[in-house]
């Protein structure tokens, strides 16, 4: 009944299992699931030079917002400044060494990881050249790790914190919080201009594996 | 998209006699293991992943109870030492006036976290069962839980933020205690959870119960 022999022409719903025959979407349309409106494909002109752009740009701003300070707290003369790098020496011991692996790992490691990798995916696109070796595993991984990139909820935690000690102390942002503030804003815009199939379509186009 | 033979109900890839790879989207022959476009590992079904979401389900909601029953901050000041709990410390907020921070951290700290377990088990429960919920409520509902679950670890990183800027030495100092940990384990196993929650599954049955077989 339906000719499967052609598999490259079938795109299948990750969410519901649903089958479609691909039809290339024009750019900027969108190809949603008919039975569970996921996104299917959502592609866009240019879309890889400005991902890399955002890309770069975040990298930047996650070198930053680990070295300068967020938060600064002011009491009776008493002055402390703390940067995410702070709290890996503030309770590096015992039990707690698993609590700041895993909130290193979640606001730069990983943001910062699945930024670089998504530059090594889509930077050869941009010149123009073959994909770099690994380039499909790297995209997997960076798919995958999705979810465990929380820069953007560390920044709203910083501002609960603020107001949560407020009248304690004297506490104020500090440079790494606009910071983190923006990365926010990069990383939304840059997920909006990703669409997995455009990227996973120029990636089986070009290296055979 | 085109749909492959125009069926109605939708014909699905292993109503085909293919494999759908969950990473790429690309289709392949049933019995591949391996997607040949991407790498990741490709299953049709697999009523294993059940057995994996129970389990991560289960060690997040051991953890959830020393999280709610040791304290989240231990703050030493001048004066006094005080310890506060999670629910503790949204009250001790709201008591001082910051209702919107205190339901914040209600929110983030309870709400969700209970939302969760109730919700990945009602997924799990109503697999392949007759539900009453419309597959399309379901999938909203896994699609939220995964969507929102992240969020609490806001309470997390407010532990770890306060207690790195809180260190004026003899003025004051905060102190994460135990909860945070056991906090922190929680959310990551049932974020584990809902991510070994195959969503496909929801949608299953469902062609033959339109159809009568069932
Ligand atoms: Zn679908
Ligand atoms: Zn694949």
């Amino acid at each position: 009944m339906v000719d499967t022999s052609r598999l490259d022409d079938l795109i299948v719903c990750t969410e519901c299992d649903a089958l479609y025959r691909v039809r290339q979407p024009e750019r900027g349309q969108v190809a949603v699931c008919a039975r569970c409106h996921t996104v299917l494909a959502a592609p866009r002109a240019k879309a890889a030079l400005q991902i890399v752009a955002l890309a770069v740009a975040t990298l930047i701003l996650i070198v930053g917002a680990a070295v300068f300070p967020f938060l600064r707290i002011e009491v009776g003369g008493v002055a402390n400044a703390a940067s995410v790098l702070d709290i890996s020496y503030a309770f590096f011991d015992g039990f707690l060494t698993v609590l700041v692996i895993a909130t290193m790992s979640m606001i730069l490691a990983i943001p910062a990881l699945r930024t670089g990798l998504i530059i090594y995916v889509l930077a050869p696109f941009i010149v123009d050249k073959p994909a770099l070796p690994g380039a499909r595993a790297a995209f997997r991984v960076a798919q995958q790790l999705r979810p465990w990139a929380m820069a953007e909820i560390f920044a709203i935690g910083c501002a609960v914190s603020l107001v949560k000690i407020a009248d304690l102390a004297q506490v104020t942002f500090g440079p790494a919080f606009w910071m983190f503030a923006v990365l926010t804003v990069l990383i939304v815009i840059q997920q909006k201009f990703m669409c997995s199939w455009s990227v996973w379509n120029a990636l089986a186009s070009q290296t055979p594996s | 998209m085109e749909r492959v033979g125009f069926t109605d109900p939708v014909l699905t890839a292993r109503d085909a006699g293919l494999v759908g790879c969950r990473s790429c989207a690309r289709a392949w022959p049933m019995g591949t293991e391996v997607c040949p476009n991407c790498g990741a590992r490709v299953q049709s079904r697999s009523r294993r992943s059940l057995q994996r979401v129970w389990a991560w389900w289960l060690a997040g909601l051991i953890c959830y109870v020393p999280a709610n029953i040791y304290p989240m901050l231990e703050t030493r000041t001048l004066v006094h030492t005080e310890s506060a709990t999670i629910v503790g410390g949204a009250v001790d907020l709201a008591a001082h006036g910051a209702y919107g921070i205190a339901l914040i951290i209600l929110v983030a700290s309870v709400v969700i976290p209970v939302g969760k377990f109730v919700s990945i088990a009602f997924l799990a429960l109503s697999v392949g069962r007759i539900s009453r919920t419309s597959p399309e409520a379901r999938h909203g509902v896994h699609e939220i839980v995964e969507y929102i679950g992240r969020w609490s670890m806001i309470d997390v990183f407010v532990v770890a933020i306060l207690s790195s800027l809180v260190q004026l030495n003899a003025v004051a100092a905060i102190q994460p205690g135990p909860a945070s940990l056991a906090f922190a384990l929680s959310v990551i196993f049932t974020m584990l959870s809902a991510q070994a929650f195959d969503p496909r599954m929801i949608w299953d049955g469902i062609e033959d119960q339109k159809a009568g077989h069932l």
